[in-house]
């Protein structure tokens, strides 16, 4: 059969199940558009610029376990989708960039809308490709995919001169994937399950400590049963989220610098850590010198680069999490389960007295909104079943903070890297996937500017997401540093001077609310949500409500700032 | 913290861009490269990096996991504490005036190098060897005037049978 380059690029996307992909036009892939108008199964998404389509295809891949598709048009197309690639390396996320390249023979002759785009996201793709050879092309696509989503996921991109994708070729389906030193471990070392079975009977005061591995492994199942087994507490990352329902007894609350001052606490005098699927970020673990001071800590992760990176453990598994927990609930059951609970109730009693001491709270006002308050009302009118994403600072600490996440992969964040503008467009991927859900971004009305016109995307693609602007008019999480660092010296980070978000909303053909009193909270979230398309709800907030907890970069993180 | 010397032979895909991805992963990590030398093997679409790095020993380890994960790299090898034959090759232009040609040729000889270029006031040094002996003529032929060298990096192949 013969086909052209753009068509076998829709054939191979297809034939990775994948139905909807987020893309922008140009020169360099025209020929791609071309076949996509004349193909019918493959939906396209027009954003509005090029970081929307990775941030959409990064919000798809989340929400339902899959791998995101981005195409864009080379030059700055392609430099567009750099943060996007970014954030999904940081929070590994499987995604696939294909980007349009000038054709072969003007490469590197500095041509119009010429990048070196394979040059440049190396550092920050799993792997990257510049298909160069007509018969690679099919092997090449099928690669990244498999690259995407295996082992620890990742970002890959593929680079595709124009040639490539206009030249006709006979098309042969490849089969297998031929890499040479790429086979990922999933299958951890029975010994070492068996250690970290010895180590929880003879701990007396354990902690599962759950990472966004545990949800990329599909194992939030397996970490719930071993939590329930030994009556260990489980705290998470903010990627971790959704692993272990919000709503348990044994759930701590979130760990690390706007961390519960019970799950910071529990890291601090545990004797035992289970560690899954986490890298220890920065974030996490405070000054590392004074991070869980008494614990043994086990970790599982599939990529072995993570293990003793950043944090000595006593007891490493490499492996799939999944598998990992799987064997290791394996080796406990069928054994008296009272023999892994030694000390369990003087422990589980120590931290409910940190939680009743210490809750998580704020200080409720009849006449201000308190951004806290518009979280928790969220979480009760959509009962918790709502996919929330979020942008990057103050709003995305009280989203993970109070709206209880009890399944995996209802909660999408730029963790890592921390990108400003992610929630939008990652709502709008999160919608596409699962259309049946009710999908909310949480945003801050400094960060909700930075990817503003994927509204305009929204409404054209009949995409409804809900947006909730907390509004302090201030870039929050910044000013609440200058508060307690620098004197108050609110530098630059005044944003008094904003668009009326209401008169925005109907510019761009959605609704727009404004909400300014506490007792409207509730009317006007309930409104928003059951509006029939995509909304705004700006909330009037609390201009200097701080995020508590909070832990000082660099100190422990049992030091903790409260309210 | 105390820094040791490492001598890593790494196999990779012999692919645009795999220098450049290691070299990356190295600058981008704040890893050093004290030397490296790339060419081809044997095998088709194969090549061999053989790199010499100094870092803190746990640092070393993370070196190699994270080579490791490069796609394009086939095999890391740590040669450090193997047994290895390990070379290197330098030039070496040193002046010759005529009262120390004869100093010069018994060093040549004792070292078993070879002058490869003659000029009137001036002899090239061909050295091969491992650095040791690399770093003891080049501290003997100081005193005559070197007058500029090159070299590779180490190349280095375990002692054992078998493809490493």
């Amino acid at each position: 059969m013969k086909l052209t380059g753009a068509q076998i690029l829709i054939k191979m996307i297809k034939a990775e199940g994948i139905d909807t992909i987020f893309g922008y036009p140009g020169g360099a892939v025209i020929d791609i558009y071309d076949a996509l108008a004349k193909d019918n199964g493959l939906r396209h998404i027009l954003v509005r610029h090029e970081q929307g389509a990775v941030h959409a295809a990064d919000g798809y891949a989340r929400a339902n376990n899959s791998v995101g598709v981005a195409l864009v048009t080379s030059g700055p197309g392609a430099t567009n989708t750099v943060t996007g690639i970014a954030s999904a390396h940081s929070d590994s996320i499987p995604v696939v960039v294909f980007t349009g390249q000038v054709p072969t023979a003007l490469i590197g002759n500095d041509a119009f809308q010429e990048v070196d785009i394979v040059g440049i996201t190396r550092p920050c793709t799993k792997h990257n490709y510049l298909v160069k050879n007509m018969d690679k092309l099919a092997s090449t696509i099928k690669e990244a995919f498999h690259l995407a989503r295996s082992g620890r996921p990742g970002p890959v991109l593929v680079d595709l001169p124009k040639d490539i994708q206009n030249t006709q070729v006979d098309f042969k389906e490849p089969k297998t994937i031929s890499l040479k030193s790429y086979k990922p471990n999933y299958k951890p070392n029975k010994k070492q399950l068996h250690k970290v079975v010895d180590l929880i009977r003879q701990a007396k005061r354990p902690v599962i400590f759950a990472g966004g591995g545990v949800i990329l492994s599909r194992a939030s199942a397996d970490i719930t049963r071993l939590a329930k087994i030994a009556d260990i507490p489980v705290t998470a990352s903010l990627m971790g989220l959704g692993a272990f329902p919000g709503s348990d007894p044994l759930w701590l609350g979130m760990l690390g610098m706007h961390g519960t001052y019970r799950a910071n606490m529990s890291i601090g005098h545990c004797d035992l850590m289970i560690a899954a699927g986490v890298r220890f970020d920065d974030r996490v673990t405070g000054n590392i010198e004074k991070f869980a001071p008494e614990a043994k800590i086990v970790q599982i992760d599939i990529d072995p680069t993570s293990i003793h990176k950043n944090i000595e453990v006593q007891c490493p598994v490499v492996g799939d999490c999944k598998a990992a927990l799987k064997g290791i609930i394996q080796l406990m059951e069928g054994k008296n389960p009272e023999n892994f609970k030694n000390g369990r109730r003087e422990w589980l009693e120590q931290i409910e007295e940190w939680k009743s001491t210490t809750p998580l709270k704020y200080e409720q006002d009849n006449v201000v909104i308190k951004p806290q308050f518009v979280i928790e009302k969220l979480y009760e009118l959509t009962k918790g079943d709502a996919i929330i994403t979020t942008e990057v600072g103050q709003n995305q600490m009280w989203a993970a903070q109070y709206y209880h996440f009890n399944k995996p992969n209802h909660f999408i964040t730029s963790g890592g890297l921390g990108v400003m503008g992610f929630g939008l467009p990652a709502a709008i991927g999160a919608k596409a996937a699962c259309p049946d859900k009710l999908v909310v971004d949480v945003a801050g009305d400094g960060s909700i500017q930075m990817n503003i016109q994927e509204l305009m995307t929204a409404i054209e693609s009949k995409i409804d997401v809900k947006i909730v602007i907390l509004n302090n008019k201030y870039l929050g999480m910044v000013r609440q540093w200058q508060e307690l660092f620098y004197e108050k010296v609110y530098s630059s980070t005044n944003m008094e001077n904003a668009p009326d978000f209401v008169k925005l909303a109907e510019a761009y053909g959605a609704k727009g609310l404004r909400c300014t009193r506490p007792d409207e909270v509730e009317s006007t979230l309930s409104e928003g949500l059951n509006y029939e398309g995509t909304v705004i709800m700006e909330f009037a907030v609390d201009r200097e409500e701080s995020v508590y907890p909070m832990v000082p970069a660099g100190g422990a993180i049992t030091e903790m700032l409260l309210v | 913290m105390k820094t040791n010397s490492y001598l890593l032979s790494i196999l990779v895909d012999d692919e645009p861009g795999v220098l450049s991805r290691i070299a990356g992963l190295f600058s981008g990590r704040g890893f050093n490269i004290d030397s490296l030398s790339v060419a081809s093997t044997a095998e088709p679409d194969v090549s061999r990096i053989t790199m010499v790095t100094k870092c803190e020993p746990h640092i070393i380890e993370q070196i190699k996991k994270q080579l490791h994960k490069l796609i394009n790299v086939i095999t890391v090898n740590d040669l450090t504490d193997k047994k290895y034959v390990q070379r290197q090759l330098a030039l070496i232009k040193v002046n010759a005036k005529s009262e120390k040609k004869a100093d010069i040729l018994r060093i040549v000889d004792i070292f078993r190098c070879k002058i490869v270029d003659v000029g009137l006031s001036h002899y090239t040094i061909e050295v091969s060897g491992d650095s040791e002996k690399h770093d003891a003529i080049v501290s003997l032929l100081k005193p005559m005037g070197i007058i500029e060298t090159a070299s590779t990096g180490s190349i280095a192949l375990a002692r054992e049978n078998g493809k490493h």
